[in-house]
């Protein structure tokens, strides 16, 4: 049996009928489901163990702290982290990003360049705009000339020892592309600019390891693999995080107060003030642990099976033109496309009706929706639970859209 | 229904879409959830609305609206165009839409406004 219909039946909100027909969810690149384990564990923590962390001496308080404590050596694993100090739950991939971006862009001076690309969500530009802005320093963007791959000579000519940070995406939330990472890390830090890679599509989906990767920060959300909102990850590696002033203060990220100063906790403490999201970090653990069960390779080489279905399916429609790389091999579990005299909003609205969830729109991804030429495009995502049912629905619905407007 | 009959049909054949030359009052606007942009432009004569047209690339609901809010306004005051509220151009649109796409019907109501307000197009 395909993994997408032995997870099935582990998500209760796939039992759902919309519209008058089983839900097809192909929307996990915004947010993925979550498996009953996931929700069980959620419930069962708020129902015997939930206390504030690190402060409250009871047992309570002592069982929340280990259930918090755990799930980030669950992650540590997970991603291949060489240590505990180096992985800072966050609220989700744009605080992670945030939280980069205001800790380093303090030490930004006037002339100094971020390196961004075309591809980015908004998410991995806005925070560096921000910053940039503040010290006046520059962002730099590597073109999409063709619309599906960086143009790395740019990215060459774009990064010099100006280069203080190359902020970019490991997979792209629209087109797909999975960015060559570790030349980009290789070549920026010849340059010895810092590098942040934004995940938020590529842990879901990809086995990762960051030692090998040697990016100095990671970032991703809970939310789109298969774990709760509101939590998120970064990576930082602890040499890099141990120069780096905390972003933000509070309770928790101190070892000791006086009115007027502090000493900063230890690592990764340091960078989470105030009570942490800890239901949620227990609900990833969850996540993290079904996965791995289900083996990432595994994951990845089931979603390239949709994707390449996908491909095939949509190809074959009339007036669908397909967005990012057209080899599975090289593309993450989206297929961006849109549909000849149709906007996405009304493809996606009409899709609904057949019970069929897919995202419409820019996708957070402006800059890249102009250098497409579109102003969105439909995108159908997938994931664990996805089926070839699911993506055949999607094919055949796709088809008879022109008829319905 | 989200795509009523009026909806499909104001969407296929629009009947005030296309561009005024030398207009007397234009607005623009882009809806920031999606990115639809719709712009209005009209032309005044004795206090009301000669001809209006609008152009743009937005989904079907937010042509149709457009489209239905242009027709009920021309031959109109500016006084009475200015009245149109969004209730009655939903009941025009005989069509139920939902919460997140009430904007996409809206924004023609609001371009018109503005166009109508003298304000200028923003880029």
């Amino acid at each position: 049996m395909n993994m997408g219909d032995r997870c099935r039946p582990d998500f209760p909100i796939l039992e759902r009928v919309v519209n008058g027909h089983p839900l097809a969810y192909l929307d996990s690149a915004a947010s993925s489901q979550k498996p009953r384990a996931v929700i069980e564990a959620i419930q069962r923590y708020y129902e015997r163990s939930h206390a504030n962390v690190h402060r409250s001496i009871h047992t309570l308080g002592e069982e929340a702290t280990e259930l918090y404590e755990n799930a980030r050596d669950a992650v540590r694993a997970f991603i291949g982290a060489e240590s505990r100090e180096e992985v800072i739950f966050t609220r989700g991939t744009t605080e992670g990003i945030n939280l980069v971006a205001q800790a380093v862009g303090r030490t930004l001076r006037p002339g100094d360049e971020v390196v961004v690309t075309e591809m980015e969500h908004h998410s991995n530009l806005i925070p560096w705009q921000m910053a940039c802005r503040d010290r006046g320093a520059v962002v730099r963007a590597v073109p999409v000339p063709d619309g599906r791959f960086l143009d790395m000579e740019a990215f060459d000519r774009l990064v010099s020892e100006r280069t203080r940070v190359v902020a970019v995406t490991h997979v792209s939330n629209v087109l797909g592309t999975v960015n060559p990472v570790a030349e980009i890390v290789r070549r920026a830090h010849a340059a010895g600019a810092l590098v942040l890679l934004d995940g938020a599509q590529a842990v879901p989906h990809l086995p990762l390891d960051m030692a090998a990767l040697g990016a100095d920060f990671y970032v991703f959300s809970g939310h789109k693999m298969l774990g709760p909102t509101a939590i998120g990850v970064l990576y930082g590696r602890r040499r890099v995080l141990e120069g780096l002033e905390p972003a933000w203060g509070g309770g928790e990220m101190i070892k000791e107060v006086w009115l007027d100063r502090a000493q900063w906790n230890d690592l990764p403490w340091r960078f989470e003030p105030g009570t942490p999201p800890i239901a949620p970090a227990v609900g990833l653990h969850a996540a993290v642990e079904y996965l791995g069960k289900l083996g990432m390779a595994e994951v990845a080489a089931h979603e390239r099976r949709l994707v390449a279905q996908a491909l095939d399916l949509l190809r074959q429609v009339p007036g669908v033109t397909i967005y990012g790389p057209d080899n599975p091999e090289i593309k993450g579990a989206v297929v961006a496309f849109s549909v000849a005299g149709l906007h996405p909003h009304d493809g996606a609205a009409l899709l609904d009706q057949s019970g069929i969830a897919v995202r419409a729109g820019h996708s957070c991804a402006q800059p890249l929706m102009r250098r497409l030429g579109v102003v969105g495009t439909l995108r159908a995502s997938f994931s664990v639970y996805t089926t070839p049912e699911d993506v055949d629905r999607l094919g055949a619905a796709v088809r008879s859209l022109p008829d319905q407007l | 229904m989200i795509y009523s009959s009026v909806i499909r049909e104001r969407f296929r054949q629009p009947r005030f879409q296309g561009a005024l030359s030398a207009p007397d009052a234009v607005f623009e606007d882009v809806n920031p959830l999606c990115g639809d942009r719709i712009r209005i432009a009209c032309r005044l004569a004795d206090g009301r609305l000669a001809e209006a047209r609008h152009t743009g690339d937005s989904c079907a609901i937010c042509v149709a609206s457009a489209d239905v809010l242009l027709e009920r306004v021309v031959g109109e005051t500016v006084e009475a165009a200015l009245s149109v509220g969004l209730d009655e151009l939903l009941e025009r649109l005989g069509a139920d839409i939902r919460p997140t796409r009430m904007k996409c019907a809206a924004l023609p109501l609001d371009v018109l406004r503005a166009a109508l307000a003298g304000r200028e197009v923003a880029t």
